[in-house]
């Protein structure tokens, strides 16, 4: 049907469907000669798919819509068809800092709003007797944890750009940061949460579900020029990805699918550590504590491989208030064109399921045909009308 | 051209970012004999971004497999009070030099407003000097194969002199005349013969 594609991934757990597809011959199936090439970082799968090395990419969401916008970077027309992931980030904590934010709390430890105050008073404690700001890692100045890690801690009031250090980390130097005291905490994909709680170093504070109900994490990204070129190409990669996340979420496949990922080529981690991440059951503190979530990662079920708009509207809105995008109508146009339900659909030969909510548990709901509005909603920020 | 570029007010400032001191070695070697005599190595990863920002650079010069690129990308936004720095893969007319520094496993970031011809020569050289790199790694990987090798062969000479009571070059010519007959290597009849000798221990 084609040539050999190349397909570019970081090893995280959300890399899951693309890799089933490949590892499991769902792509083979489909008449695509599939290689996967795993990456250090998101700028060389960004850099590599912008200049033609890659045919498609595991990317962040949020870097898609970036690269679509020339924002930070070279402007390159992105399609994103397909997401890989909705949810699967956690924030993991220091026990220090966990011991502090437990000692603030008042009310339930599983209650973003609850935590957020509480840091905010450990913040200001912490200013009064003259401590360091804390410290975050994330992954990616155009991330979802970036955005995640603002939108939770400014909902108690603490301004994510003056009250507290964001830093950018690397996801393999997460947990040795968080363990040599260099930052106090961080947010980050699977399977690196679940590792600094093995290690007995961290608490996973949050599911990212506990912020979002929601949230897009990465995606499918493929040149706009490419896929529209190569149409069947197009869909024959779909089908081949939606099967994978098909097969991924039966729970009788599980232990296989662990064992695919865990290869050193893949994900390179332990397949156990793999399938809690898949099953939604994971341990959040050193001393065993199970936590269990169905909406910790989803991948395939209830339509979540469908892009939704209103989602890469959600995302630009972020970078906005952050100060990383000025606002504007045909920029919004432009992201939420980013997201490809229609190549979906004609992949599928039909259309499925409505989407989900984003469901943030601070601020009004959102509406991506009042972005100004919405933001105009929250105290903290960068941006003003 | 060398002297122009040798006075302390042209001559850039070049950071080389690399986990591989060796390869900066050689990375830096090359700039200083081409006139560039600012140049820093970083090796550590931890509070890059600080130490960049302290030092100033008009170039940074980064591997492609190091994960802390990503780190760099923060120099990037928008609120940052620093000199505006450009990723090389921006300009994507020099599609030829793109691919030459992919293949080679480098990529450098370049404070806006420096001349394009005057980065030029410095991304040819460490192209050049990440290739010469690679090109050793791949000798002394050679080297330690053959080495290895010759430990094999000297092992199976010393199993065929006293099972079959030969002198040293009589074990060597039996070995060599083995592997011209099955047209195979002599350091794999000799790994053979190690194999066959263990199992009938």
């Amino acid at each position: 049907m084609t040539g050999p594609l190349r397909i570019g991934f970081i090893p995280l757990v959300d890399a899951a469907a693309l890799i089933v597809a490949v590892d499991k011959g769902f792509a083979a199936t489909e008449g695509l000669d599939v290689t996967l090439v795993r990456e250090v970082s998101w700028s060389n799968v960004r850099d590599k798919l912008n200049i033609g090395l890659f045919d498609a990419a595991h990317l962040l969401a949020p870097v898609a819509i970036a690269s679509h916008l020339g924002l930070g970077h070279v402007k390159v027309p992105i399609a994103a068809p397909f997401n890989l992931g909705l949810n699967g980030n956690a924030i993991t904590v220091s026990p220090a800092l966990h011991a502090a934010l437990m000692e603030e709390i008042d009310g339930d430890r599983f209650d973003p709003m609850a935590t957020s105050r509480a840091l905010s008073r450990v913040v200001a404690k912490r200013r009064k007797s003259g401590a360091e700001p804390l410290t975050f890692g994330m992954t990616f100045p155009f991330s979802t944890h970036n955005y995640q890690l603002r939108f939770w801690m400014a909902a108690g009031g603490v301004d994510p750009d003056e009250d507290v250090q964001l830093v950018v980390l690397p996801p393999p130097y997460m947990v040795d940061s968080l363990a040599n005291g260099h930052v106090d905490a961080f947010c980050v994909g699977a399977p690196w949460n679940s590792i600094a709680v093995d290690l007995g170093i961290g608490h996973i504070l949050h599911f990212v579900a506990d912020i979002l109900l929601s949230a897009v994490e990465k995606v499918l990204a493929l040149r706009q020029s490419w896929s529209d070129k190569h149409p069947d190409v197009v869909a024959a990669l779909l089908r081949a990805h939606l099967r994978a996340a098909e097969f991924i979420e039966e729970p009788e496949n599980r232990p296989e699918v662990a064992h695919i990922l865990a290869q050193p080529e893949r994900i390179g981690v332990d397949a156990s550590v793999i399938q809690r991440t898949l099953d939604g059951r994971l341990k959040i503190a050193p001393d065993g504590t199970m936590r269990e979530s169905r909406r910790y990662l989803l991948v395939g079920r209830e339509a979540a491989a469908r892009p939704d708009p209103a989602q890469a509207a959600w995302l630009y809105a972020q970078m906005v208030r952050w100060g990383q995008a000025p606002f504007r109508p045909e920029a919004l146009k432009a992201a939420m064109a980013v997201f490809r339900p229609d190549l979906y659909d004609a992949a599928l030969g039909r259309s499925v399921g409505t989407p989900n909510p984003i469901g943030a548990f601070a601020g009004p709901a959102f509406d991506p045909n009042d972005v100004p509005g919405h933001l105009a909603a929250f105290k903290i920020g960068r941006w003003r009308p | 051209m060398r002297e122009w570029s040798m006075s302390a007010e042209s001559s850039p400032k070049i950071v080389i970012v690399d986990e591989s001191p060796i390869r900066a070695a050689i990375l830096e070697e090359g700039l200083r004999e081409a006139g560039y005599t600012d140049v820093v190595h970083i090796s550590e990863m931890q509070s890059l971004l600080a130490r960049i920002y302290g030092l100033d650079p008009d170039i940074i010069v980064i591997d492609l497999e190091n994960p802390s690129r990503d780190v760099l990308e923060q120099m990037f936004q928008v609120s940052r009070a620093v000199r505006r720095p450009i990723a090389m893969f921006v300009d994507q007319s020099d599609a030829a030099s793109i691919q030459a520094s992919v293949d080679a496993g480098v990529s450098a970031y370049i404070v806006d407003g420096l001349k394009k011809e005057r980065i030029k020569p410095i991304l040819d050289l460490c192209v050049s000097r990440f290739n010469a790199f690679s090109k050793l790694q791949d000798e002394l990987d050679r080297t330690k194969h053959a080495l290895e090798e010759r430990k094999v062969i000297d092992r199976a000479k010393g199993i065929l002199m006293k099972m079959k009571g030969l002198t040293e070059e009589e074990a060597y010519v039996l070995m060599r005349s083995t592997a011209m007959r099955e047209k195979k290597k002599i350091g794999e009849i000799a790994q053979s013969i190690l194999t066959a000798s263990e199992l009938l221990k």
